[in-house]
Protein backbone atom coordinates (compact mmCIF):
# COMPACT_ATOMS: atom_id res chain seq x y z
CA UNK A 1 0.00 0.00 0.00
CA UNK A 2 1.48 3.37 -0.92
CA UNK A 3 2.24 5.65 2.00
CA UNK A 4 -0.17 8.29 0.79
CA UNK A 5 -3.12 5.96 1.15
CA UNK A 6 -1.99 4.91 4.61
CA UNK A 7 -1.81 8.55 5.63
CA UNK A 8 -5.22 9.17 4.13
CA UNK A 9 -6.79 6.28 6.03
CA UNK A 10 -5.24 7.47 9.27
CA UNK A 11 -6.50 10.98 8.65
CA UNK A 12 -10.00 9.68 7.98
CA UNK A 13 -9.88 7.68 11.21
CA UNK A 14 -8.69 10.76 13.07
CA UNK A 15 -11.53 12.70 11.54
CA UNK A 16 -14.02 10.06 12.64
CA UNK A 17 -12.58 10.14 16.13
CA UNK A 18 -12.83 13.88 16.67
CA UNK A 19 -16.04 13.84 14.64
CA UNK A 20 -17.70 11.45 17.05
CA UNK A 21 -16.74 13.76 19.91
CA UNK A 22 -18.31 16.67 18.02
CA UNK A 23 -21.34 14.56 17.24
CA UNK A 24 -21.99 13.75 20.90
CA UNK A 25 -21.66 17.39 21.88
CA UNK A 26 -23.75 18.52 18.90
CA UNK A 27 -26.49 16.13 20.05
CA UNK A 28 -26.74 18.07 23.30
CA UNK A 29 -27.14 21.34 21.40
CA UNK A 30 -29.66 19.96 18.99
CA UNK A 31 -31.83 18.15 21.53
CA UNK A 32 -32.12 21.19 23.76
CA UNK A 33 -32.77 23.41 20.75
CA UNK A 34 -35.39 21.01 19.46
CA UNK A 35 -37.30 21.07 22.68
CA UNK A 36 -37.13 24.67 23.91
CA UNK A 37 -35.66 26.54 20.91
CA UNK A 38 -32.72 27.62 23.00
CA UNK A 39 -29.11 27.48 21.88
CA UNK A 40 -27.48 26.41 25.08
CA UNK A 41 -24.14 28.14 24.83
CA UNK A 42 -23.17 26.70 28.19
CA UNK A 43 -23.31 23.22 26.70
CA UNK A 44 -19.64 23.25 25.69
CA UNK A 45 -18.77 23.97 29.31
CA UNK A 46 -20.50 20.80 30.42
CA UNK A 47 -17.58 19.06 28.71
CA UNK A 48 -15.26 21.02 30.93
CA UNK A 49 -17.27 19.96 33.98
CA UNK A 50 -17.01 16.40 32.73
CA UNK A 51 -13.25 16.51 32.34
CA UNK A 52 -12.67 17.96 35.82
CA UNK A 53 -15.08 15.41 37.20
CA UNK A 54 -13.03 12.65 35.59
CA UNK A 55 -9.81 14.21 36.82
CA UNK A 56 -10.90 14.30 40.45
CA UNK A 57 -13.06 11.21 40.77
CA UNK A 58 -10.54 8.87 39.19
CA UNK A 59 -7.97 8.99 42.04
CA UNK A 60 -10.81 8.74 44.57
CA UNK A 61 -12.15 5.59 42.93
CA UNK A 62 -8.68 4.08 42.69
CA UNK A 63 -7.91 4.87 46.33
CA UNK A 64 -11.21 3.30 47.34
CA UNK A 65 -10.13 0.19 45.51
CA UNK A 66 -12.82 0.48 42.89
CA UNK A 67 -12.20 0.11 39.20
CA UNK A 68 -11.31 3.38 37.46
CA UNK A 69 -14.25 3.22 35.06
CA UNK A 70 -16.61 3.98 37.93
CA UNK A 71 -15.17 7.49 37.55
CA UNK A 72 -16.92 7.68 34.18
CA UNK A 73 -20.25 6.92 35.81
CA UNK A 74 -19.51 9.56 38.44
CA UNK A 75 -18.53 12.10 35.77
CA UNK A 76 -21.75 11.45 33.87
CA UNK A 77 -23.75 11.82 37.09
CA UNK A 78 -22.01 15.10 37.96
CA UNK A 79 -22.55 16.49 34.46
CA UNK A 80 -26.21 15.51 34.53
CA UNK A 81 -26.59 17.21 37.88
CA UNK A 82 -24.93 20.39 36.63
CA UNK A 83 -27.03 20.35 33.46
CA UNK A 84 -30.29 19.97 35.37
CA UNK A 85 -29.26 22.64 37.87
CA UNK A 86 -28.43 25.13 35.11
CA UNK A 87 -31.81 24.46 33.50
CA UNK A 88 -33.77 24.75 36.74
CA UNK A 89 -31.94 27.71 38.24
CA UNK A 90 -31.08 29.80 35.20
CA UNK A 91 -33.11 28.89 32.12
CA UNK A 92 -36.50 27.92 33.45
CA UNK A 93 -37.27 31.17 35.30
CA UNK A 94 -36.05 33.22 32.33
CA UNK A 95 -38.08 31.13 29.89
CA UNK A 96 -41.20 31.74 31.92
CA UNK A 97 -40.80 35.50 32.08
CA UNK A 98 -38.74 36.53 29.12
CA UNK A 99 -38.26 36.00 25.45
CA UNK A 100 -36.02 33.64 23.54
CA UNK A 101 -33.46 36.41 23.38
CA UNK A 102 -33.19 36.77 27.14
CA UNK A 103 -32.81 33.01 27.45
CA UNK A 104 -30.02 33.09 24.87
CA UNK A 105 -28.18 35.80 26.77
CA UNK A 106 -28.64 33.82 29.98
CA UNK A 107 -27.01 30.88 28.22
CA UNK A 108 -23.97 32.98 27.32
CA UNK A 109 -23.83 34.21 30.89
CA UNK A 110 -23.98 30.63 32.21
CA UNK A 111 -21.12 29.70 29.91
CA UNK A 112 -18.93 32.54 31.24
CA UNK A 113 -20.01 31.75 34.78
CA UNK A 114 -19.04 28.09 34.55
CA UNK A 115 -15.68 28.89 32.93
CA UNK A 116 -14.81 31.49 35.55
CA UNK A 117 -16.06 29.32 38.37
CA UNK A 118 -13.80 26.54 37.17
CA UNK A 119 -10.89 28.93 36.95
CA UNK A 120 -11.48 30.08 40.52
CA UNK A 121 -11.80 26.57 41.88
CA UNK A 122 -9.24 24.68 39.82
CA UNK A 123 -6.92 27.44 38.61
CA UNK A 124 -6.20 28.43 35.05
CA UNK A 125 -3.32 26.04 34.48
CA UNK A 126 -4.08 22.85 32.55
CA UNK A 127 -4.21 19.73 34.69
CA UNK A 128 -3.37 16.30 33.34
CA UNK A 129 -6.21 13.77 33.23
CA UNK A 130 -5.23 10.17 33.77
CA UNK A 131 -6.21 7.53 31.27
CA UNK A 132 -9.04 5.23 32.12
CA UNK A 133 -9.19 2.91 29.20
CA UNK A 134 -6.33 1.71 27.12
CA UNK A 135 -6.95 -0.17 23.99
CA UNK A 136 -4.10 -1.89 22.16
CA UNK A 137 -2.96 -0.34 18.90
CA UNK A 138 -4.13 -2.23 15.89
CA UNK A 139 -1.96 -3.05 12.94
CA UNK A 140 -3.69 -3.90 9.71
CA UNK A 141 -1.21 -4.33 6.91
CA UNK A 142 0.85 -1.19 6.88
CA UNK A 143 -1.74 0.80 8.78
CA UNK A 144 -1.04 1.19 12.46
CA UNK A 145 -4.12 2.50 14.18
CA UNK A 146 -4.06 4.07 17.59
CA UNK A 147 -6.18 2.08 20.04
CA UNK A 148 -7.73 5.23 21.50
CA UNK A 149 -8.97 6.24 18.08
CA UNK A 150 -10.76 2.94 17.62
CA UNK A 151 -12.17 3.05 21.12
CA UNK A 152 -13.42 6.62 20.72
CA UNK A 153 -15.17 5.79 17.46
CA UNK A 154 -16.72 2.66 18.96
CA UNK A 155 -18.00 4.52 22.05
CA UNK A 156 -19.31 7.36 19.91
CA UNK A 157 -21.16 5.09 17.50
CA UNK A 158 -22.62 2.92 20.28
CA UNK A 159 -23.87 5.92 22.20
CA UNK A 160 -25.46 7.31 19.05
CA UNK A 161 -27.20 4.00 18.30
CA UNK A 162 -28.42 3.79 21.88
CA UNK A 163 -29.74 7.33 21.65
CA UNK A 164 -31.60 6.58 18.45
CA UNK A 165 -33.18 3.58 20.12
CA UNK A 166 -34.08 5.69 23.12
CA UNK A 167 -35.66 8.47 21.07
CA UNK A 168 -37.56 6.16 18.70
CA UNK A 169 -38.73 3.47 21.06
CA UNK A 170 -39.06 4.59 24.63
CA UNK A 171 -41.89 6.52 26.09
CA UNK A 172 -39.67 9.35 27.28
CA UNK A 173 -37.96 9.53 23.91
CA UNK A 174 -41.28 9.77 22.18
CA UNK A 175 -42.46 12.45 24.54
CA UNK A 176 -39.29 14.39 23.79
CA UNK A 177 -40.07 14.22 20.10
CA UNK A 178 -43.68 15.17 20.73
CA UNK A 179 -42.72 18.20 22.84
CA UNK A 180 -40.24 19.36 20.22
CA UNK A 181 -42.87 19.09 17.48
CA UNK A 182 -45.64 20.87 19.32
CA UNK A 183 -45.22 21.59 22.99
CA UNK A 184 -48.80 22.63 23.63
CA UNK A 185 -50.32 19.66 21.86
CA UNK A 186 -47.90 17.38 23.71
CA UNK A 187 -49.08 18.69 27.07
CA UNK A 188 -52.63 18.04 26.01
CA UNK A 189 -51.70 14.43 25.36
CA UNK A 190 -50.78 14.23 29.04
CA UNK A 191 -47.06 14.75 28.57
CA UNK A 192 -45.33 16.50 31.44
CA UNK A 193 -43.44 19.13 29.49
CA UNK A 194 -41.24 20.39 32.30
CA UNK A 195 -40.15 16.90 33.19
CA UNK A 196 -39.40 16.19 29.56
CA UNK A 197 -37.27 19.33 29.31
CA UNK A 198 -35.38 18.38 32.45
CA UNK A 199 -34.71 14.92 31.05
CA UNK A 200 -33.49 16.42 27.79
CA UNK A 201 -30.95 18.52 29.66
CA UNK A 202 -29.94 15.47 31.66
CA UNK A 203 -29.33 13.40 28.56
CA UNK A 204 -27.53 16.22 26.75
CA UNK A 205 -25.21 16.78 29.71
CA UNK A 206 -24.62 13.06 30.08
CA UNK A 207 -23.56 12.93 26.44
CA UNK A 208 -21.22 15.85 27.09
CA UNK A 209 -19.60 13.85 29.89
CA UNK A 210 -19.07 10.91 27.54
CA UNK A 211 -17.64 13.33 24.99
CA UNK A 212 -15.20 14.68 27.56
CA UNK A 213 -14.06 11.14 28.32
CA UNK A 214 -13.46 10.56 24.61
CA UNK A 215 -11.75 13.90 24.15
CA UNK A 216 -9.51 13.46 27.19
CA UNK A 217 -8.43 10.08 25.89
CA UNK A 218 -6.65 11.94 23.06
CA UNK A 219 -5.92 15.28 24.71
CA UNK A 220 -5.54 14.39 28.38
CA UNK A 221 -5.73 17.87 29.86
CA UNK A 222 -8.45 19.68 31.73
CA UNK A 223 -8.62 23.47 31.46
CA UNK A 224 -11.43 25.86 32.37
CA UNK A 225 -11.91 26.76 28.69
CA UNK A 226 -11.59 23.28 27.22
CA UNK A 227 -15.25 23.38 26.26
CA UNK A 228 -15.30 26.77 24.57
CA UNK A 229 -13.78 25.89 21.20
CA UNK A 230 -15.03 22.32 21.27
CA UNK A 231 -18.51 23.59 22.02
CA UNK A 232 -18.41 26.13 19.20
CA UNK A 233 -17.31 23.55 16.66
CA UNK A 234 -19.98 21.14 17.85
CA UNK A 235 -22.47 23.96 17.49
CA UNK A 236 -21.33 24.42 13.88
CA UNK A 237 -21.83 20.68 13.44
CA UNK A 238 -25.36 20.91 14.81
CA UNK A 239 -26.20 23.78 12.47
CA UNK A 240 -24.61 22.00 9.52
CA UNK A 241 -26.68 18.87 10.16
CA UNK A 242 -29.84 20.88 10.77
CA UNK A 243 -30.31 22.11 14.31
CA UNK A 244 -33.15 20.27 16.01
CA UNK A 245 -32.45 17.10 14.04
CA UNK A 246 -30.81 14.26 15.94
CA UNK A 247 -29.48 12.34 12.92
CA UNK A 248 -28.41 15.75 11.59
CA UNK A 249 -26.22 16.38 14.62
CA UNK A 250 -24.54 13.01 14.22
CA UNK A 251 -23.92 13.58 10.53
CA UNK A 252 -22.79 17.17 11.08
CA UNK A 253 -20.34 16.10 13.79
CA UNK A 254 -18.74 13.45 11.60
CA UNK A 255 -18.55 15.82 8.62
CA UNK A 256 -16.92 18.60 10.66
CA UNK A 257 -14.46 16.10 12.15
CA UNK A 258 -13.49 14.82 8.71
CA UNK A 259 -13.21 18.31 7.24
CA UNK A 260 -11.01 19.42 10.09
CA UNK A 261 -8.72 16.45 10.00
CA UNK A 262 -8.39 16.28 6.20
CA UNK A 263 -7.93 20.02 5.84
CA UNK A 264 -5.19 19.93 8.47
CA UNK A 265 -3.45 17.22 6.51
CA UNK A 266 -3.86 18.38 2.95
CA UNK A 267 -4.77 22.03 2.71
CA UNK A 268 -1.14 23.16 2.74
CA UNK A 269 -0.16 20.94 -0.18
CA UNK A 270 -3.32 21.62 -2.14
CA UNK A 271 -2.92 25.38 -2.02
CA UNK A 272 0.84 25.36 -2.42
CA UNK A 273 1.36 26.59 1.11
CA UNK A 274 -0.86 29.66 0.79
CA UNK A 275 -3.36 28.31 3.26
CA UNK A 276 -1.72 26.32 6.01
CA UNK A 277 -3.11 23.79 8.44
CA UNK A 278 -3.36 26.60 10.98
CA UNK A 279 -6.44 27.64 9.02
CA UNK A 280 -8.37 24.49 9.80
CA UNK A 281 -10.53 26.25 12.41
CA UNK A 282 -11.25 29.01 9.93
CA UNK A 283 -12.37 26.41 7.43
CA UNK A 284 -14.72 24.86 9.98
CA UNK A 285 -16.30 28.22 10.75
CA UNK A 286 -16.31 29.04 7.05
CA UNK A 287 -18.60 26.03 6.67
CA UNK A 288 -21.00 27.63 9.13
CA UNK A 289 -21.18 30.76 6.97
CA UNK A 290 -21.69 28.75 3.79
CA UNK A 291 -24.44 26.66 5.41
CA UNK A 292 -26.21 29.72 6.68
CA UNK A 293 -26.09 31.25 3.22
CA UNK A 294 -26.94 28.22 1.13
CA UNK A 295 -29.15 26.02 3.28
CA UNK A 296 -29.92 27.69 6.60
CA UNK A 297 -31.99 24.74 7.75
CA UNK A 298 -28.95 22.44 7.47
CA UNK A 299 -28.45 19.15 5.66
CA UNK A 300 -31.21 17.22 7.41
CA UNK A 301 -33.14 20.14 8.82
CA UNK A 302 -36.67 20.95 7.92
CA UNK A 303 -37.71 24.25 6.47
CA UNK A 304 -39.96 25.41 9.22
CA UNK A 305 -42.28 28.26 8.52
CA UNK A 306 -43.05 30.53 11.42
CA UNK A 307 -45.78 28.90 13.46
CA UNK A 308 -48.77 31.11 13.93
CA UNK B 1 -78.41 10.25 40.27
CA UNK B 2 -75.01 9.73 38.70
CA UNK B 3 -72.30 12.33 39.04
CA UNK B 4 -72.08 14.25 35.79
CA UNK B 5 -68.89 13.77 33.78
CA UNK B 6 -68.37 17.50 33.61
CA UNK B 7 -69.84 20.10 35.83
CA UNK B 8 -68.82 23.75 35.57
CA UNK B 9 -70.12 26.15 38.16
CA UNK B 10 -70.00 29.90 37.67
CA UNK B 11 -66.79 29.51 35.70
CA UNK B 12 -65.24 32.81 34.65
CA UNK B 13 -61.99 34.40 33.63
CA UNK B 14 -60.98 38.03 33.31
CA UNK B 15 -57.98 39.30 31.41
CA UNK B 16 -57.28 42.59 33.09
CA UNK B 17 -60.62 44.34 33.13
CA UNK B 18 -62.09 42.28 30.33
CA UNK B 19 -64.32 39.41 31.31
CA UNK B 20 -63.75 36.92 28.52
CA UNK B 21 -66.04 34.35 30.08
CA UNK B 22 -68.49 35.09 32.83
CA UNK B 23 -70.64 32.81 34.95
CA UNK B 24 -70.40 29.81 32.65
CA UNK B 25 -72.39 26.81 33.83
CA UNK B 26 -72.63 23.45 32.18
CA UNK B 27 -73.42 19.88 33.09
CA UNK B 28 -72.59 17.01 30.78
CA UNK B 29 -73.55 13.44 31.61
CA UNK B 30 -71.96 10.24 30.45
CA UNK B 31 -72.49 9.64 26.74
CA UNK B 32 -73.96 13.06 26.13
CA UNK B 33 -73.02 15.32 23.27
CA UNK B 34 -73.42 18.99 24.01
CA UNK B 35 -72.81 21.79 21.54
CA UNK B 36 -71.21 25.11 22.43
CA UNK B 37 -71.94 27.78 19.88
CA UNK B 38 -71.69 31.53 19.59
CA UNK B 39 -70.50 34.21 17.21
CA UNK B 40 -66.80 34.71 16.55
CA UNK B 41 -64.96 35.98 19.58
CA UNK B 42 -67.74 34.93 21.92
CA UNK B 43 -65.33 33.05 24.18
CA UNK B 44 -65.93 29.47 23.08
CA UNK B 45 -62.28 28.56 22.76
CA UNK B 46 -61.59 30.37 26.03
CA UNK B 47 -64.05 27.99 27.68
CA UNK B 48 -62.05 25.09 26.23
CA UNK B 49 -58.85 26.63 27.46
CA UNK B 50 -60.36 26.91 30.93
CA UNK B 51 -61.55 23.32 30.90
CA UNK B 52 -58.11 22.02 29.88
CA UNK B 53 -56.06 24.05 32.35
CA UNK B 54 -54.51 26.32 29.72
CA UNK B 55 -56.03 29.22 31.66
CA UNK B 56 -56.82 29.14 35.33
CA UNK B 57 -60.33 30.39 36.01
CA UNK B 58 -60.50 33.58 38.06
CA UNK B 59 -63.97 32.61 39.24
CA UNK B 60 -65.93 29.45 39.80
CA UNK B 61 -64.85 25.87 39.50
CA UNK B 62 -65.25 22.81 37.32
CA UNK B 63 -65.42 19.16 38.21
CA UNK B 64 -64.66 15.98 36.34
CA UNK B 65 -66.68 13.11 37.77
CA UNK B 66 -67.01 15.16 40.91
CA UNK B 67 -63.28 15.88 41.28
CA UNK B 68 -62.30 19.49 41.34
CA UNK B 69 -60.01 20.36 38.46
CA UNK B 70 -59.10 23.97 39.27
CA UNK B 71 -55.43 24.61 39.79
CA UNK B 72 -54.33 21.46 38.01
CA UNK B 73 -51.64 21.73 35.41
CA UNK B 74 -52.51 20.98 31.83
CA UNK B 75 -50.99 17.52 31.65
CA UNK B 76 -52.66 16.63 34.94
CA UNK B 77 -56.04 17.64 33.57
CA UNK B 78 -55.43 15.40 30.56
CA UNK B 79 -54.38 12.50 32.74
CA UNK B 80 -57.50 13.04 34.84
CA UNK B 81 -59.54 12.50 31.69
CA UNK B 82 -60.20 15.62 29.63
CA UNK B 83 -58.85 15.62 26.08
CA UNK B 84 -59.26 18.07 23.27
CA UNK B 85 -58.61 18.80 19.65
CA UNK B 86 -57.64 22.18 18.27
CA UNK B 87 -59.20 24.66 15.87
CA UNK B 88 -56.17 24.41 13.65
CA UNK B 89 -54.68 20.96 13.36
CA UNK B 90 -51.82 20.29 15.73
CA UNK B 91 -50.55 16.82 15.04
CA UNK B 92 -46.99 15.69 15.60
CA UNK B 93 -46.37 16.25 11.95
CA UNK B 94 -43.19 14.35 11.27
CA UNK B 95 -44.18 11.32 13.31
CA UNK B 96 -46.11 8.50 11.72
CA UNK B 97 -49.86 8.17 12.11
CA UNK B 98 -49.36 5.20 14.41
CA UNK B 99 -46.78 7.02 16.54
CA UNK B 100 -49.11 9.95 17.02
CA UNK B 101 -51.68 7.68 18.58
CA UNK B 102 -49.14 5.59 20.47
CA UNK B 103 -47.62 8.63 22.17
CA UNK B 104 -51.01 9.50 23.56
CA UNK B 105 -51.60 5.92 24.73
CA UNK B 106 -48.21 5.61 26.36
CA UNK B 107 -48.52 8.77 28.39
CA UNK B 108 -51.35 7.10 30.20
CA UNK B 109 -49.60 3.79 30.58
CA UNK B 110 -47.90 2.54 33.70
CA UNK B 111 -44.47 1.33 32.71
CA UNK B 112 -41.39 3.25 33.64
CA UNK B 113 -38.22 4.19 31.79
CA UNK B 114 -36.31 1.51 33.65
CA UNK B 115 -38.59 -1.13 32.14
CA UNK B 116 -37.61 0.00 28.69
CA UNK B 117 -33.98 -0.67 29.46
CA UNK B 118 -33.83 -3.39 32.05
CA UNK B 119 -37.03 -5.35 31.84
CA UNK B 120 -37.20 -5.75 28.15
CA UNK B 121 -39.73 -8.62 27.93
CA UNK B 122 -42.40 -6.77 29.84
CA UNK B 123 -41.63 -3.59 27.95
CA UNK B 124 -42.04 -5.23 24.57
CA UNK B 125 -45.22 -6.94 25.67
CA UNK B 126 -46.71 -3.63 26.72
CA UNK B 127 -45.44 -2.02 23.58
CA UNK B 128 -47.19 -4.65 21.47
CA UNK B 129 -50.35 -4.21 23.44
CA UNK B 130 -50.28 -0.45 22.94
CA UNK B 131 -49.63 -0.90 19.26
CA UNK B 132 -52.62 -3.20 18.91
CA UNK B 133 -54.82 -0.78 20.78
CA UNK B 134 -53.58 2.07 18.61
CA UNK B 135 -54.34 0.16 15.43
CA UNK B 136 -57.78 -0.73 16.76
CA UNK B 137 -58.43 2.91 17.29
CA UNK B 138 -57.18 3.84 13.82
CA UNK B 139 -59.51 1.22 12.40
CA UNK B 140 -62.54 3.10 13.74
CA UNK B 141 -61.40 6.08 11.72
CA UNK B 142 -60.50 4.03 8.64
CA UNK B 143 -56.90 5.08 9.09
CA UNK B 144 -55.31 1.69 9.77
CA UNK B 145 -54.02 1.39 6.21
CA UNK B 146 -52.25 4.72 6.69
CA UNK B 147 -50.57 3.74 9.98
CA UNK B 148 -47.04 4.14 8.65
CA UNK B 149 -47.64 7.39 6.81
CA UNK B 150 -46.04 10.54 8.12
CA UNK B 151 -48.94 12.49 9.65
CA UNK B 152 -48.20 15.58 7.61
CA UNK B 153 -48.75 13.69 4.36
CA UNK B 154 -52.36 12.80 5.13
CA UNK B 155 -55.13 14.76 3.44
CA UNK B 156 -56.77 17.40 5.58
CA UNK B 157 -59.89 15.45 6.51
CA UNK B 158 -57.84 12.48 7.67
CA UNK B 159 -55.54 14.69 9.71
CA UNK B 160 -58.63 15.92 11.53
CA UNK B 161 -59.72 12.37 12.18
CA UNK B 162 -56.26 11.43 13.37
CA UNK B 163 -56.35 14.31 15.81
CA UNK B 164 -59.56 12.97 17.26
CA UNK B 165 -58.11 9.45 17.39
CA UNK B 166 -55.08 10.78 19.21
CA UNK B 167 -57.28 12.58 21.72
CA UNK B 168 -59.25 9.36 22.28
CA UNK B 169 -56.04 7.49 22.94
CA UNK B 170 -55.44 9.49 26.10
CA UNK B 171 -58.28 7.43 27.57
CA UNK B 172 -60.35 10.43 28.45
CA UNK B 173 -63.87 10.64 29.83
CA UNK B 174 -64.64 13.98 28.29
CA UNK B 175 -63.67 15.00 24.79
CA UNK B 176 -63.60 18.62 23.74
CA UNK B 177 -63.81 19.10 19.98
CA UNK B 178 -62.91 22.55 18.72
CA UNK B 179 -64.48 23.06 15.29
CA UNK B 180 -63.76 19.57 14.01
CA UNK B 181 -65.56 20.20 10.72
CA UNK B 182 -63.76 23.48 9.95
CA UNK B 183 -62.50 23.49 6.39
CA UNK B 184 -63.99 20.12 5.55
CA UNK B 185 -66.01 19.41 2.44
CA UNK B 186 -69.51 17.93 2.82
CA UNK B 187 -68.33 14.35 2.26
CA UNK B 188 -65.64 14.71 4.90
CA UNK B 189 -68.12 16.31 7.29
CA UNK B 190 -70.56 13.44 6.79
CA UNK B 191 -67.77 10.97 7.48
CA UNK B 192 -66.76 12.88 10.60
CA UNK B 193 -70.35 12.77 11.75
CA UNK B 194 -70.49 9.00 11.51
CA UNK B 195 -67.13 8.78 13.28
CA UNK B 196 -68.41 10.85 16.17
CA UNK B 197 -71.44 8.60 16.42
CA UNK B 198 -69.27 5.49 16.41
CA UNK B 199 -66.97 6.72 19.15
CA UNK B 200 -69.91 7.72 21.28
CA UNK B 201 -71.47 4.30 20.98
CA UNK B 202 -68.23 2.49 21.44
CA UNK B 203 -66.64 4.48 24.24
CA UNK B 204 -69.67 6.04 25.92
CA UNK B 205 -67.72 9.24 26.47
CA UNK B 206 -69.12 12.71 26.90
CA UNK B 207 -68.40 15.25 24.20
CA UNK B 208 -68.45 19.02 24.20
CA UNK B 209 -68.41 20.38 20.68
CA UNK B 210 -67.63 23.82 19.31
CA UNK B 211 -68.82 24.11 15.76
CA UNK B 212 -69.81 26.72 13.25
CA UNK B 213 -71.48 24.30 10.90
CA UNK B 214 -75.03 24.75 12.18
CA UNK B 215 -76.49 21.81 10.31
CA UNK B 216 -73.90 19.57 11.98
CA UNK B 217 -74.61 20.99 15.42
CA UNK B 218 -78.37 20.69 15.00
CA UNK B 219 -78.04 17.15 13.76
CA UNK B 220 -75.85 15.59 16.43
CA UNK B 221 -76.04 17.64 19.62
CA UNK B 222 -78.47 16.64 22.30
CA UNK B 223 -78.29 20.00 23.98
CA UNK B 224 -76.78 23.33 23.02
CA UNK B 225 -75.32 26.19 25.01
CA UNK B 226 -75.00 29.56 23.30
CA UNK B 227 -72.57 32.20 24.50
CA UNK B 228 -71.97 35.71 23.29
CA UNK B 229 -69.45 38.19 24.72
CA UNK B 230 -68.57 35.53 27.28
CA UNK B 231 -72.10 35.39 28.67
CA UNK B 232 -74.44 32.44 28.29
CA UNK B 233 -77.44 33.71 26.40
CA UNK B 234 -79.36 30.51 25.84
CA UNK B 235 -79.34 26.79 26.53
CA UNK B 236 -81.64 23.97 25.53
CA UNK B 237 -82.57 21.49 22.85
CA UNK B 238 -81.42 22.20 19.29
CA UNK B 239 -84.95 23.00 18.26
CA UNK B 240 -85.44 25.52 21.05
CA UNK B 241 -82.12 27.16 20.26
CA UNK B 242 -82.94 27.51 16.59
CA UNK B 243 -86.06 29.42 17.52
CA UNK B 244 -84.62 31.46 20.37
CA UNK B 245 -84.84 35.17 19.47
CA UNK B 246 -81.76 36.06 21.56
CA UNK B 247 -79.66 33.54 19.64
CA UNK B 248 -80.94 34.76 16.31
CA UNK B 249 -80.16 38.32 17.36
CA UNK B 250 -76.65 37.39 18.49
CA UNK B 251 -75.89 35.62 15.27
CA UNK B 252 -77.50 38.07 12.93
CA UNK B 253 -76.52 40.91 15.21
CA UNK B 254 -72.89 40.24 14.32
CA UNK B 255 -73.72 41.02 10.71
CA UNK B 256 -76.63 43.38 11.28
CA UNK B 257 -74.88 46.53 10.15
CA UNK B 258 -74.54 45.03 6.72
CA UNK B 259 -78.10 43.83 6.75
CA UNK B 260 -79.44 47.15 7.86
CA UNK B 261 -77.51 48.92 5.17
CA UNK B 262 -78.80 46.57 2.54
CA UNK B 263 -82.31 47.04 3.83
CA UNK B 264 -82.11 50.80 3.63
CA UNK B 265 -80.72 50.65 0.14
CA UNK B 266 -83.55 48.44 -0.91
CA UNK B 267 -86.02 50.66 0.93
CA UNK B 268 -84.68 53.75 -0.78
Amino acid sequence: MPDQIVTFILQVLNGLKIGSVYALVALGYTMVYGIIKLINFAHGDFIMVGSYALLYTMPIMVSLGMPAWIAVVMAIAICVLVGITVEKVAYKPVRKKGTNMSALITAIAMSLFLENLAQTIFGAAPKPVGTIFTFPDMIIGKVKVNGNTILTIIIGVSVMIALQFFVRKTRLGKSMRAVSEDGQAAILMGINKNRTITMTFAIGSGLAAVASLMYCASYPQATPTIGAMLGLKAFVAAVLGGIGSIPGAMLGGIVIGLVESLSKAYIGDLTGGVITSAFSDAIVFGILIVVLLVKPSGILGKNIGEKV
Amino acid sequence: MNTPVLEAKHLGIAFGGLKAVDDFNITINEGELVGLIGPNGAGKTTVFNLLTGVYQPTEGAFFLNGDKMNGKKMHEVVRAGIARTFQNIRLFKSMTVLENVMVAFEMNYKYKLADAFFRAPRYWKDEEEIKEKAIDLLRIFNLESKADYIANNLPYGQQRKLEIARALATGMKLLLLDEPAAGMNPTETAELLSCINVIRERFGIAILLIEHDMSLVMKICERIVVIDYGVTIARGLPKEIAENPKVIAAYLGADDEMDVEDDTKEGA
